[in-house]
């Protein structure tokens, strides 16, 4: 039995005494590698930032709007009647088991004004719960408390790009701001979260206590009425059920009969999360099936390559039998270089679609994530088109005929 | 001890529907350690007969039996096995490979027997010495004239120590002084080391180094005669 370790030492001189054409053999390889880890980096890389991004909202986080009215046959958006009540959300708060969190929002635009910087953002009344529900952390001072939401106080917790807006470099924290003319006291500043999916700046609000916003700010709102109320379940699994105790008690305490329609709606982020998860991973799919076409057109100039070596080789092959090498000899000797071919143009591959996912991202302002699971299947698969596409030239080179391929010229 | 017997061998060739009768039941035996020389025009048949005779090739009927064991229906590895431990080719074209060292060459079909590197080295060194090249190892065949190529050739075909040497026309792209000195090197090897020898050849005074000569014509041996 001859040594494996001669074969691949006759294989690698082979494809060294031709290396130009070892190397153009090899670059669909490269192509075809480096696109499949440049596609499955950027598409890994999206799935993330939409999963950063639908997360960053808050992650097990339920809105229960109010409902719409049908005026003439009409119907109107969500909140068009105010059927939320501060007691609603107490109530939720105390009787259903599966949310730890709630807070209720009385919410508008309003212009802001500091020294001679002013500022159009919206402005939300909530209570202490809303850093729960939203899991925000304060990067200064603190955030509304129980005493501020009784006692309807004038302070406000502001967002990073309001900050930056009114304050540029100051600290915003004990200074005055004024909300529709009207001064409050800055007490905190919020941790930068960035966008939503939809584009809206997260970042771009101010918190007051929910009393203060309908005593001073939103005076269209009824007393004891609420725009919206943010709930936060247990966990994820615990969403269905918590939507499910929240339907019940509005509907309870509502006095909605069993042939009525909601007059609120209830929405969580897990539908969205798993569109946005499943649109995404449908796009890895096919840019990784697009790339693969490439590998296996790179396949394919390996198999080329390999039969024209054949060919030009036969009477190498006829000597090589004339001394004693087997057809399995030969067949191997073909079959590894072949492996080996496709396997360096894995290796440059690799480094050519870590490199690409590099500039795309740097450029392009695009996330990448390089898994090592991808660059792996892409290095195996290629090793794996190298003995597919390599099998049928060995195979040819070793049924020749001795005799014939000895007389080859 | 008989080292090659044919016995009623048949070979046909096949094109399309046009069949070849290249042996004609041809019976013939060739004693370990003999020096023979094979003649005739092309077509008669004497590289088919060499081709059979080197493992190369199997006969279409007929009994090839070599060392007293019938080879006539072994396999492809079987056959490969006894080019490689039991023959060594001469060719007219020296056929050495032209990327491999004169060195590498010799070391050819040790590779293919399964040998140490170390020990593939040492063995190949020797041999290129007995044929007066070692010097020459490390030398790429095309640096090297006619008549050292066949001499790697040689080594090449002696490394793996042989029963039996087969030499088609081994001098047939060599000048005359080229070709006596490989002549001498055969003659050499036949009379000091006993092997058994095979020669095809269109030369008469190379056919006289032989000291049997047999004539093929359509198939047939014309004639074998002992000098």
């Amino acid at each position: 039995m001859i040594a494996i370790s001669s074969i691949i030492n006759i294989a690698l001189r082979s494809l060294i005494a031709n290396a130009m054409r070892s190397f153009l053999a090899i670059l669909g390889i490269i192509i075809g590698v480096g696109a499949v880890v440049t596609m499955v980096a950027i598409g890994t890389g999206a799935s993330e930032k939409i999963s950063n991004q639908i997360s960053s909202i808050g992650s097990n986080l339920i809105l229960i709007l109010p409902g719409a009215t049908t005026q003439g046959g009409i119907r109107m958006g969500h909140g068009t009647i105010q059927t939320l009540t501060m007691a609603d959300s107490e109530a939720i708060a105390r009787e259903c088991s599966a949310v730890v969190a709630v807070a209720p929002v009385i919410s508008g635009t309003a212009q802001v004004v500091f020294g001679n910087q002013n500022w159009s953002t919206a402005v939300m009344g909530t209570t202490p719960e809303m850093v729960t529900v939203r899991e925000w952390e304060l990067i200064s001072g603190r955030f509304i408390t129980e005493q501020d939401v009784r006692s309807g106080t004038k302070v406000a917790v502001i967002g990073q790009t309001v900050a930056e807006k009114l304050f540029g470099d100051l600290d915003p924290v004990g200074k005055l701001i004024r909300i529709k003319k009207i001064p409050f006291e800055v007490i905190g500043v919020l941790d930068k979260k960035g966008q939503t999916l939809t584009g809206q700046d997260q970042d771009d609000i101010i918190y007051v206590p929910i009393t203060t916003s309908q005593r001073t700010l939103f005076g269209n709102i009824l007393p004891g009425r609420v725009r919206l109320i943010y709930a936060k379940a247990a966990s994820l699994e615990a969403i269905p059920t918590a939507t499910e105790q929240i339907k019940t008690l509005l509907r309870q305490r509502h006095r909605i009969g069993p042939n009525q329609e909601d007059d609120f709606t209830v929405m969580d982020l897990t539908q969205m999360l798993k569109a946005a998860e499943e649109s995404t991973r449908t796009m890895s799919i096919l840019l990784g099936a697009i790339a693969s076409v490439s590998l296996i057109v790179g396949g394919i100039g390996i198999m080329n390559i390999m039969l024209v070596s054949v060919t030009e080789r036969t009477r190498e092959i006829g000597i090589r039998m004339a001394v004693g090498a087997k057809p399995g000899d030969i067949r191997l000797q073909f079959l590894i270089e072949a492996v080996f071919l496709t396997t360096i143009g894995g290796i440059f591959g690799l480094l050519l679609g870590i490199g690409t996912s590099l500039i795309v991202s740097s450029i392009m302002q695009w996330p990448v994530s390089i898994s090592p699971i991808a660059a792996i299947i892409a290095f195996g698969f290629s090793a794996f088109v190298g003995i597919f596409f390599g099998f049928y030239p060995a195979y040819k080179a070793s049924i020749l005929n001795p005799i014939e391929a000895l007389r080859y010229e | 001890m008989t080292q090659i017997k044919f016995e009623n061998v048949v070979k046909i060739y096949k094109f399309g529907d046009h069949e070849l009768k290249v042996l004609d039941n041809i019976s013939i035996s060739i004693e370990k350690g003999e020096f023979v020389c094979i003649m005739g025009p092309s077509g008669s048949g004497k590289s088919t007969f060499m081709n059979i005779v080197g493992c190369l090739d199997t006969p279409t009927s007929g009994k090839y039996f070599f060392e007293g064991v019938d080879v006539s229906t072994f396999g492809l590895d079987e056959l490969a096995e006894i080019r490689n431990k039991k023959i060594g080719f001469v060719f007219q074209q020296f056929n050495l490979l032209p990327r491999a060292t004169a060195l590498e060459n010799v070391e050819l079909p040790l590779i293919y027997a399964g040998i140490s590197a170390k020990e593939r080295k040492e063995k190949a060194l020797e041999t290129l010495s007995w044929v007066g090249l070692k010097e020459k190892a490390n030398v790429y065949p095309r640096q090297l004239s006619g008549g050292q190529q066949q001499r790697v050739a040689i080594a090449r075909a002696l490394v793996n120590n042989p029963a039996i040497i087969l030499a088609d026309e081994p001098t047939g792209n060599l000048d005359s002084k080229s070709s006596m000195e490989i002549m001498e090197i055969f003659k050499r090897l036949n009379e000091e080391q006993g092997l058994t020898t095979i020669i095809v050849t269109h030369e008469p005074d190379i056919a006289s180094f032989g000291r049997r000569q047999i004539r093929f014509l359509d198939g047939k041996i014309l004639s074998d005669t002992k000098t």
